[in-house]
């Protein structure tokens, strides 16, 4: 029953080992001149330390929105990729069926003006 | 290897998400003073196309495909059909209404044709994913709908409060639904119905508790008490043209989802939702008929009044018999055209900016237009369930079903709060014929519109004297 989860562990493992190694590689070798904008935790160009508050652009979450919606469809594509010898035909044709949604849904945005900044 | 779909069953819904794609492209590239005529006729055009396709495959068997998730029974049939309709004539009632307002055109078809194709989905649901697709799609573009007239400060606030309280409601169906999945390895709705049938009752408990869920998410999607709160303001703050769309086909799809997963689902756990549907539908019809005696809004009036006329369907569901799932089926379809035609006479009797919104603004519609003040006589008589129109059949076949498994108590009261009702109706029949009108000036509209209502209310009319066919026709639904 365990062992089913030694994969799992595994995984564990190599996150953390991949994690851990990685900061201290960049912590031992990297050139350090620290100043002040460098060691400010940053965020999306805004100051760190303010009002979370404050009005600001709702242009913003056009992006974001517009982002994600593309950003998913890669997540779709990859795991039907890996098995698109198992689906064949049909599997391509549901996926260019859903990619042509899309597109609609892309010319329309374009169209719009959303895409624009100004 | 995958074998290949049988795709036909789903012809209609395919055919209105083409056609809802083609939509959008048309309006985005058609010219600025051009947008909407277009998508108007197309929008039309979809809905008498799928309404083809829908009767050509219409059969009195059950087609399964996808993997018994989409699933063609009479009932998706009827229910389809009707949604069609009422689509229909509520664009119809909208074209001049939406051109008129600062109402982004183009973007209200689609958005339409989205939610349509959502209760479509819901209908024919065979699979609890389905379902909620359905759902989902159906509610979504609902919202924005609402929210689609930017400047006003209302709209804004009903769409919020109609998100939220959706997303709240989904949450809710979702968790039952997912406990009935723990309990029963099964998303599919047959699968579930006979693992719940062979289990002993006394294990039945998980389902019991995911069945409060699932009736809760059912209520508040159909604007029963007590989630009904929001309804008089998403009534009250969308668009008149929006309410009447949110009033109408939306609700006969909801019930396409409660017969679904009641009676589809869990038919063994009748006695379970039977006394949960009580409460809802006695709530529902108290609370609906008196708060409405208070409002001065006609369109936070017609809310209330819908809450009431859900309690009366529900008396149809909770019943358990097949007759009882028709006659609910009867009294949404009816009630969708009683409503449709109530929220037309408001955009028929508003214009650029003014809004008929209040009881008072019907003030001797009578002198004003005697020919409209009639038809709304008829269609506030068909709600208070006064014969010959069709809303006294819609009562009676519920008040049967009741009777005919024994609940004459709650026969007699859905029997009282009718009367209460009937106050409220009548005052705007009063307020029309008895009241002097500020200024008469003549209603100002166009001429389908007039015909569209004036087709609307006869048909209130009509079918209260020859209820036969639809009766029928719901009863063919629940044959198998």
């Amino acid at each position: 029953m365990l062992t089913n989860y030694v994969p799992i562990l595994v995984f564990i493992i190599v996150g953390i080992g991949v994690g851990l190694g990685l900061f201290t590689l960049g912590s031992l070798i990297s050139p350090k001149k620290p100043d002040a904008a460098k060691l400010a935790p940053y965020e999306c160009g805004f100051d760190a330390f303010e009002d979370a508050r404050i009005p600001f652009d709702v242009r913003f979450y056009l992006v974001a929105i517009l982002f994600i919606i593309f950003d998913l469809e890669t997540a779709f594509l990859f795991p039907w990729a890996v098995v698109l010898h198992k689906i064949g035909w049909f599997g391509f044709f549901v996926m260019m069926a859903f990619l042509s949604l899309l597109i609609v849904g892309f010319i329309y945005e374009w169209k719009k003006g959303a895409l624009e900044w100004e | 290897m995958f074998t290949i779909p049988n795709f036909a069953p789903a012809a209609p819904e395919m055919f209105v998400l083409g056609m809802a794609c083609v939509v959008l492209l048309v309006d985005i590239f058609s010219a600025k003073e051009k947008q909407g005529q277009w998508a108007y006729i197309l929008t039309q055009v979809t809905l008498i196309g799928a309404m083809l396709l829908t009767l050509r495959l219409a059969s009195y068997s059950t087609v399964v495909t996808f993997n018994d998730t989409f699933l063609l029974d009479p009932l998706a049939t009827v229910l389809k059909i009707f949604i069609y309709i009422t689509a229909f004539v509520a664009l119809l009632y909208s074209r001049a209404y939406v051109a008129e307002r600062e109402i982004p055109n183009g973007e209200y078809y689609v958005l339409c044709l989205f939610s349509i194709l959502g209760m479509m989905v819901l209908v024919s649901a065979g699979n609890f994913l389905t379902l909620y697709l359905g759902l989902e799609l159906l509610s979504l573009p609902l919202y924005a709908l609402v929210a689609l007239q930017r400047d006003s400060a209302l709209g804004s606030e009903a769409a919020m409060k109609y998100f939220v309280m959706g997303a709240m409601a989904s949450g809710m169906l979702l968790y039952g639904l997912s406990m009935i999945y723990g309990a029963s390895k099964s998303l599919d709705i047959n699968q579930i119905a006979t693992y719940v049938a062979s289990k002993p009752m006394q294990q039945d408990m998980v389902f019991v508790f995911a069945l409060v869920f699932v009736v809760a998410g059912i209520a508040f999607k159909l604007g029963a008490v007590p989630f009904h709160m929001w309804a008089p303001d998403v009534y009250d703050g969308s668009p008149t043209s929006v309410t009447l769309f949110i009033g109408s086909a939306p609700k006969i799809a909801v019930l396409g989802m409660a017969i679904r997963l009641l009676v589809g689902t869990l038919p063994s756990l009748h006695i379970q939702w039977e006394q949960l549907l009580i409460i809802v539908a006695l709530l529902s019809m108290v609370l609906g008929n008196f708060v409405a005696i208070m409002q001065k809004n006609i369109k936070r009036m017609l809310a209330y009044s819908s809450i009431a006329h859900m309690g009366y369907m529900l008396l149809g569901v909770l019943s358990g018999i097949a007759a009882g799932y028709a006659a609910a089926t009867f009294y949404i379809i009816t009630y969708a055209l009683m409503s449709m035609g109530a929220f037309g006479m408001i955009v028929l009797l508003s214009r650029a900016g003014f809004e008929a919104e209040n009881i008072e603004d019907f003030r001797g519609l009578n002198a004003r237009n005697p020919w409209l003040a009639l038809m709304m006589l008829i269609l506030m008589f068909s709600m208070a369930g006064i014969p010959p129109t069709v809303g006294f059949f819609a009562k009676l076949g519920v008040l049967e079903a009741l009777i005919s498994v024994h609940l004459v108590w709650l026969a007699a009261l859905a029997l009282l709060f009718a009367v209460v009702g009937a106050y409220y109706y009548i005052r705007v029949v009063k307020v029309m014929y008895f009241d002097e009108p500020e200024k008469i000036e003549p209603v100002t509209t166009t001429k389908d519109m007039q015909l569209a209502i004036s087709v609307n209310c006869l048909a209130v009319l009509a079918l209260g004297l020859f209820p036969s066919g639809l009766i029928n026709l719901c009863r063919v639904a629940f044959a198998s």
